[in-house]
């Protein structure tokens, strides 16, 4: 798994009709010291994360093992909503600190 | 499978439904004279690992076997730990 950003939604009217009720977010993914990377990803959202969020989530296909994915056409999922993390014990991250 | 350092560990309350109670980790994965080789990356923990642990993990699908539960969505896992790896002679052992 890895940790980006969420930056926004994608709309998408003309889909895989498997694909209909899903949330696609736009995210920027971070490496292991918070930084951004160049890298996005387009993700199936299973954990009703919000804008601004730093979330982790899976790829290929393990991406169809939720009860929302399953059988369906979707590479990337949000599984989780990332609180906080450290590095050999020095804290990197930690959401509350963020701010609304 | 490869060998991975621990770099980290991952707190995340909100979870897809399966994955309570499983541990989130940083791993560093490394090459065979034991240098980081490509990106971190987060992995499910199905031992007691933590920063610094040299360990080997699986990544794909095959992730979420590790995991108590197997249907949830897991692309990489650690399996356990690395106690000595020997690469031509060199020695890749814990710090």
């Amino acid at each position: 798994m890895l940790i980006g950003q969420v930056l926004g939604s994608v709309v998408a009217t003309q889909k895989d009709e498997r694909l209909e009720a899903l949330k696609l977010l736009v995210v920027r993914v971070h490496d292991h010291e918070n930084n951004p990377t160049e890298q996005y990803v387009v993700a199936v959202d299973a954990v009703q994360a919000g804008h601004g969020d730093l979330v982790l989530f899976a790829t290929g296909s393990s991406a169809r093992q939720t009860e929302l994915t399953e059988g369906k056409p979707c590479d990337a999922v949000i599984m989780a909503v990332v609180d906080s993390w450290d590095l050999d014990g020095k804290n990197v991250y930690e959401k509350w600190r963020e701010g609304p | 499978m490869y060998l991975a350092r621990v770099l980290g560990r991952v707190v995340a309350t909100r979870k897809v439904p399966g994955l309570e109670g499983v541990a989130l980790q940083w791993i560093q994965p490394l090459d065979e004279a034991g240098e980081a080789s490509g990106k971190a990356l987060v992995a499910c923990a199905a031992v007691s690992s933590g920063p610094g642990d040299l360990v080997h993990f699986v990544d794909g699908r095959e992730g979420a076997l590790a995991c108590p539960r197997p249907f949830v969505p897991v692309d990489a896992a650690i399996m356990g730990f690395v106690e000595e790896a020997v690469v031509r002679g060199k020695h890749i052992g814990r710090t």
